[in-house]
């Protein structure tokens, strides 16, 4: 194999696995301060995907005023639409606000995400952290259906597209930068983009609990809740903010996919499975571990799906996350970094 | 009697009357009333309710006891499938051997991953059971298509050997049945305005059924369930004991999944038809619902849990708007319109809605599913009766 | 006098804690031997060290012939050997009588039998015994009750229990008594004086209750800082300077 179709692979596994991991990190932090099973955070990121489309269609809203002198075919005035961001703000800062929706789109995410996380965790999970592991699977397994089943009603089931800002569009040429042929070792500028908002948020999440005090007792609360709660410390109110945390790390992560992928309603089931593996594999409990497994299972996924290694080995693209996870936890019985005694039981 | 005690002997009673007039029982609205719709005494629907109940009460013998949760084990249910449809291709359109070796294929497959997937526990073993699974699906969509189909799926043919048979006979391809009784044949019985259909194909599964639902309460009521259950309160204590508790899960995790192969093979001889999808996790998730819905830990529950989810897919998913006009034309129009436009998002294509809020109520409300949740609520009410 | 365990060398240490300094010990068939030791001197480590909860870093603990270090919990209890925890680890969703059943059944069958289809109704030997030493404890009109919702004492009396029905050779006790009121602790001093002298079951207790170290102990070792620094039989403990010095100077 080429160093370019090398290197190829794991830019295109990048994407993906910040994806995982943006998913994965959110998955454990609940799982870790809050021994809650969530099988609503893939609607989540559902959930962020779709504050792109709304702020999308808010931003479009337009304005129809009657030119006329001009005519459409059958003779009347001609109907022209204008979004009233370009009637407030001039054409091109209008035109500019709606083709930089998606990045826009995160500071609506933002506050959306953390009040949904809040009201679940208060409305919901809240009362589920003393119940067993089969009563949180299957309340937040039938909020997820509830959360797809309302956006579904509102943006109907087919995928719905949200590009990028135009100045992304397009591919940057990495190769010929390090001395390959031009057009050898491209690059969307979007995925760029992606992985790097995603390292950003990681840096910031884990800044967040290492340098703040409330980042401290949430993770000593990770290490052992009971110690942390006959402190005298309110660990309660802490999870609850955590629990927005994850919430808003899912969504953020949601609303800038959407040009990789355009969202329907499914798509925040399609990631939870696969994050599910990627935490376990990263270790229950292990922020870092969850990042890791997260970007080393979206590459792999990216190389098996060559066409070289298809040939060689029939049908890993589909299976090479399961086949990678297995191995790991059988060679690693708590996965990549776990501790000790972290659900398993 | 039977080795049961006499609560246990009344509740294998109930079922057995229960699954034995369920036709009756399921069809409690006249033909052609406005209510008809909810009727799910339909041999399709009927065979369903029992097969997933076969499915659930194995799932649960591994859950419910020994609380390792798998969600894998659609993969054992769609081995079984395979394997059954092999042996109406191969061997005899008569179901007995599909069946037998459906779950025989399926215990072996699930010897086989449940070593692997055992030495682990917690959350490790239900992600090392859901890979396992996954690849299952995988492999079955993809490489596996001489074995399996592709994406198509499996399914008999005009041209199959069928050695038992003699080869290929008449014009059309046989239909699976139990020495020449076809399984899709039926009586109907018209009382007044009421239909009943007796199906053959629905008293062979209720049978099978009652079989592995005896078995189930011995298993229950067994030193060896004792145990399974002993390995869900203190795994670590049981060793302390001197019981090695790896061949205790490893042998609940064999009888689940041979039950569900079981309910798999039943799946083939009722529609000789298996497709990869039976093996996705969605699939296998869905088994953990109607356990945890019905009530883990409990004997009926995972039944009952079974019925539920299936007859809200089957009979929630069929009412559309026309339908709900029609029940509500009595009232004045403007209040009809409104009723109708509040029923409509959770009926129709909205019934995934109805479901999940289902989901929530009844875990909300009654915490233990709703076997588990109603015995608690019959015990706040009778305190005196404790047990 | 034939012995019944015999402790040699063994060290174990939990980073920069020596929680086990060479420590030897014999103990005598038939006999019970008390291990006594302030706080921290690492006497629960020695129990962990013989029932493979813990694997000790170096040294052997020679039950029957057999090393014990390297075997399986369940083994090591095959073997005859059982444990009662100090904290209560009990099978708090089944009832007593379930809790002292599984033992039972442990003892007679083994680490595995595949008995699906027998009902436990019919298991009557298993069942009357362990009704027989529930009845000893005190506690045979609690056989019904769950577990979990017993009172701190009943627990370590079910504990007990669970220990005592399997007729084991070598009885390991982690403070049996703690947190039982006066009466019960009379009782069980009773229970257990009872059973070793007409069964000859070996036990090694370890008491901070010295009232109940001196009522039944044959043989006692104390243990301070990992190392045992005295074994001598009951009187001559209290005398003994070094106990003195370990009990009294480690209290300042």
């Amino acid at each position: 194999m080429e160093l370019s179709a090398f290197l190829l692979q794991v830019l295109n596994g990048l994407d993906k696995g910040s994806a995982y991991a943006l998913i994965a990190l959110g998955l454990t932090l609940i799982f870790g301060t809050l021994g809650v099973v969530n099988f609503a955070h893939g609607a989540l990121f559902m959930i962020g995907a779709f504050c792109a489309i709304t702020v999308q269609r808010l931003l479009s809203i337009s304005v129809v005023t009657l030119d006329e002198t001009k005519t459409d075919f059958l003779g009347n005035p001609l109907k022209i639409r204008t979004p009233y961001v370009e009637q407030w703000f001039g054409e091109s800062i209008g035109q500019g606000l709606i083709d930089w929706s998606v990045p826009l789109a995160i500071l609506f995410a933002i506050p959306v995400m953390l009040l949904i996380g809040f009201a679940m965790e208060r409305g919901l999970i809240k009362h589920f952290y003393k119940r067993p592991h089969s009563d949180q699977i299957l309340v937040t397994f039938g909020l997820a259906i509830v959360l797809q089943e309302i956006i579904k009603a509102y943006f109907g089931a087919n995928q719905i597209p949200a590009p990028a800002p135009s100045a992304f569009i397009g591919s940057f040429d990495f190769g010929v930068f390090i001395g390959f042929d031009p057009g050898t070792l491209i690059y969307p500028y979007w995925r760029i983009v992606y992985f790097l908002f995603a390292m950003f948020i990681i840096a910031a999440v884990f800044a967040f609990l290492q340098f703040t005090t409330f980042g401290m007792v949430v993770r000593a609360g990770m290490a052992d809740r009971e110690t942390v709660g006959l402190l005298g410390i309110d660990i309660d109110k802490r999870f609850t903010i955590m629990f927005g945390i994850a919430a808003a790390v899912a969504g953020m992560a949601g609303v800038m996919y959407t040009p990789i992928n355009p969202p329907n309603y499914t798509i925040g089931m399609d990631f939870l499975v696969i994050s599910f593996v990627v935490v376990v594999v990263g270790g229950m409990g292990s922020l870092g571990g969850a990042v890791l497994a997260g970007f080393i299972l979206g590459i792999l996924e990216s190389f098996a799906s060559m066409r070289e290694v298809i040939e060689a080995i029939p049908g890993i693209n589909q299976v090479v996350i399961y086949l990678v996870a297995i191995l790991i936890l059988l060679a690693r019985p708590r996965g990549l970094l776990g501790r000790k005694g972290v659900m398993e039981s | 009697m039977l080795g049961l005690s006499r609560n246990d002997f009344l509740m294998l009673l109930f079922v057995l009357v229960l699954v034995a007039a369920a036709p009756i029982i399921l069809n409690p609205f006249p033909e052609g009333s406005n209510f008809a719709q909810f009727n799910a005494g339909y041999p399709d629907l009927m065979q369903r309710f029992v097969i997933f109940g076969i499915f659930a009460i194995g799932f649960n013998i591994l859950f419910g006891l020994t609380g390792y949760l798998s969600f894998g084990h659609a993969a054992f249910l769609g081995a079984g499938s395979y394997a059954g449809v092999w042996m109406l291709k191969l061997l005899t359109i008569n179901v007995i051997p599909a069946i037998i070796i459906s779950t025989v294929v399926a215990g072996i497959f699930s010897l086989f991953i449940g070593f692997i997937s055992l030495r682990r526990s917690g959350i490790y073993f239900s992600i090392l059971t859901l890979a396992f699974a996954q690849m299952s699906f995988a492999l079955a969509a993809s490489v596996l298509t001489p074995i399996t189909g592709g994406e198509t799926g499996l399914q008999t043919a005009l041209n199959d050997p069928r050695v038992l048979d003699g080869g290929a006979t008449g014009g059309n391809i046989p239909a699976p049945s139990l020495f020449g009784l076809e399984m899709g044949h039926s009586w109907k019985v018209a009382v007044g305005d009421w239909i009943w259909t007796f199906n053959v194909g629905y008293y062979l599964c209720a049978f099978v059924l009652l079989i592995v639902f005896y078995i189930a309460i011995r298993i229950f009521r067994s030193p060896f369930g004792m145990m399974l259950k002993a390995i869900k309160s203190n795994s670590q204590r049981l060793s302390y004991t001197g019981i090695s508790p790896r061949p205790y899960t490893l042998a609940a995790f064999v009888i689940s999944g041979m039950y569900a192969g079981l309910a798999g093979g039943l799946m083939v001889a009722m529609d000789p038809l298996a497709g990869p999808e039976r093996m996705q996790w969605t699939a296998s998730g869905e088994v953990v619902l109607m356990s945890i819905l019905g009530g883990v830990g409990t004997l009926v529950g995972p039944v009952l849990g079974a019925g539920i989810i299936k007859y809200f897919e089957n009979i929630f998913s069929k009412i559309n708007d026309g339908l709900l006009h029609q029940w509500f034309s009595f009232m004045p129009d403007g209040i009809e319109n409104v009723i109708v436009g509040i029923i409509h998002p959770f009926v129709g294509k909205g019934w995934h809605l109805s479901l999940g809020l289902m989901f929530m109520l009844v875990v909300i409300f009654l915490p233990g599913g709703l076997v588990g949740g109603i015995n608690g609520l019959f015990r706040r009410l009778f305190r005196r009766r404790s047990q | 006098m034939t012995v019944a365990l015999e402790v040699k060398g063994v060290n174990k240490r939990f980073g920069g804690l020596q929680a086990l300094n060479d420590v030897n010990l014999l103990v005598d068939e038939g006999r019970i031997h008390a291990i006594i030791g302030p706080n921290g001197a690492g006497k629960s480590t020695l129990l962990n060290c013989f029932v493979g909860r813990l694997n000790p870093d170096s040294g052997t603990v020679i039950f029957d012939g057999k090393n014990l270090i390297g075997r399986l919990p369940h083994q090591i209890n095959q073997a005859g050997v059982s444990r009662v925890f100090q904290t209560p680890e009990i099978f708090g969703e089944l009832s007593v009588i379930e809790n002292v059943m599984i033992p039972a059944l442990a003892h007679r069958d083994g680490i595995f039998e595949l008995n699906a289809l027998k009902p436990l109704r019919r298991e009557k030997d298993i069942r009357d015994k362990a009704v027989d030493v529930l009845d000893d404890l005190g506690m045979a009109d609690k056989l019904d009750m769950n577990a979990a919702s017993m009172s701190r004492g009943d627990k370590r009396r079910l504990e007990m229990a669970m220990g005592l029905v399997q007729e084991p050779k070598l009885l390991l006790l982690d403070e049996p008594t703690a947190g039982m009121s006066r009466a019960d602790t009379n009782n069980t001093i009773d229970v257990l004086k009872h059973i070793g002298e007409s069964r000859g079951i070996t036990m090694i207790i370890i008491e901070h209750d010295m009232h109940v170290v001196f009522s039944l102990a044959n043989k006692i070792s104390v243990l301070a800082q990992g190392t045992v620094i005295a074994e001598d039989a009951p009187e001559n403990i209290k005398g003994n300077p070094k106990v003195q010095e370990a009990y009294l100077g480690g209290a300042h």
